[in-house]
């Protein structure tokens, strides 16, 4: 499968470049150029993204509390920091890896082809439990609540519950809200008497 | 590379089943008899009133569902053959298909208790019901409206309404597989629960393939017949 990468960066010099030598691998696609953070999160569920290219500076003060946000939202997003000024390290804990305004192309080529590799062989075997985010939107669902509602009552945004939706269906293999709601009962989240009245 | 077409009218029907068993359960559906000897496939079709180049579309598309066999400009018997196909699949599915599974649910919900056994059954029929509606749909609405389209007459309703209304009915299946396989508790009868899922495994994939002659045949006739009367 291909990869599908986000860039996310003020300089449109610097994107270009990035764009060109993202464009000239195989299996790497860059979906979308953002010279933002805003509206990030909604973004990258629309696109479909698996690797997010960010400069940590466009985030400020709030960067690790939004990185540690995307994890939770989208476990599978690999984050790459794009580093143009020197950063402490410290600030760049919640990446999967950086990428710097000084490496090569070269360089550049094989970080990502390591990162991606990686990243896939990591994730699917021990990411099969739900998480306790998961299990009550989960038994949200299975109630017969609507996203909209699930979003009000959790106090999240319907994106967020979509992408625990889909987390859920990843994890669980199960698609369908009778059959989610099987599940639940199943694994006794929920009582007979609270789904069918 | 170009493919060679998997079956010709003129191989033997013994021969295609033989190689192809799964073939066997479309013959009733096509309404062609048992007992066809050594003949060949155009003479079977021809003798049972069954469009050749139809029934050697569907058969391919069972095998091959990537590479569909297009059939450009549908003749009366192309189209009396695919409809009279359609139903009888669905009569397949609810007279034969359904009861299997339903027999073996049924020994299953009574081993599991109420507690599971009522979320089985409530599952279950609801996939049910939502099946029924939609075969009922294609009988009362979209066959009626292509007979319509054949004789002549006017109709509000077009395909394309078909083709939205096509909705995705399969997640429900492969949910009840993961369901049965993985998640109810693994000392209720476990050999029951091995049939019923082959069962559905099967019935899968015949409504998967069920869905793909909608797809590629019967909505491509119609568009044809959609357009040739302005």
């Amino acid at each position: 499968m291909s990869n599908r990468v986000i860039i996310c960066e003020a300089s449109e010099i610097i994107t270009n470049g990035l764009h060109e030598i993202i464009q000239g691998m195989a299996g790497f696609d860059v979906v979308m150029r953002l010279d933002s953070p805003e509206n990030l999160s909604e973004k990258l569920l629309v696109s479909d993204a698996n690797i997010l290219i960010i400069n940590p500076l466009l985030l400020g003060f709030n960067c690790q509390s939004m990185v540690s946000q995307w994890v939770k939202e989208n476990p599978q997003l690999v984050r790459i920091a794009l580093v143009t000024v020197y950063t402490d390290e410290s600030a760049l804990k919640g990446f999967d890896g950086i990428i710097g305004i000084n490496d090569s192309k070269l360089k550049i080529i094989n970080k990502l082809n390591q990162i991606a590799q990686n990243t896939d062989k990591n994730e699917k075997p021990d990411d099969v439990e739900l998480s306790k985010r998961e299990i009550d939107v989960l038994v949200a669902v299975a109630k017969g609540l609507m996203n909209k509602e699930i979003a009000d009552q959790m106090n999240i945004s319907i994106h967020t519950v979509i992408s625990h939706r889909k987390n859920i269906t990843r994890k669980t293999g199960i698609k369908s809200v009778s059959g989610l709601t099987v599940y639940a009962l199943l694994n006794n989240l929920i009582d007979e008497n609270e789904v069918y009245k | 590379m170009s493919k060679l077409p998997l079956f010709s009218e003129k191989s033997k029907l013994y021969e295609m089943i033989a190689d192809n068993p799964k073939l066997l359960q479309l013959l009733p559906r096509f309404g062609i008899q048992l007992g066809f000897g050594d003949r060949s496939v155009a003479e079977v079709c021809q003798q049972d009133k069954v469009s050749t180049r139809l029934f050697l579309a569907v058969c391919s598309l069972h095998f091959d569902p990537e590479t569909p066999v297009r059939i450009d400009t549908p003749n009366d018997i192309d189209l009396t053959s695919l409809l009279s196909y359609l139903s009888a699949s669905h009569h397949a599915y609810l007279d034969e298909r359904f009861p299997h599974i339903e027999e073996h649910l049924s020994r299953i919900i009574k081993a599991a208790g109420p507690k599971y056994g009522n979320m089985l059954d409530h599952f279950y029929n609801e996939y049910k019901r939502e099946m029924v509606k939609h075969f009922k749909y294609e009988e009362e609405v979209v066959f009626p409206y292509i007979t319509a389209l054949r004789k002549g007459e006017k109709t509000d309703y077009s395909i394309d309404q078909f083709r939205h209304n096509h909705s995705n009915i399969e997640d429900a299946l492969e949910d009840m597989t993961n369901i049965l396989i993985k998640y109810l508790p693994g000392n209720i009868l476990p050999s029951e629960r091995v049939c019923i899922a082959t069962d559905i495994i099967e019935l899968s994939a015949d409504l998967s393939s069920h869905s793909l002659i909608e797809e590629h045949i019967l909505i491509p006739f119609v568009e044809s017949l959609e357009n040739a009367k302005p």
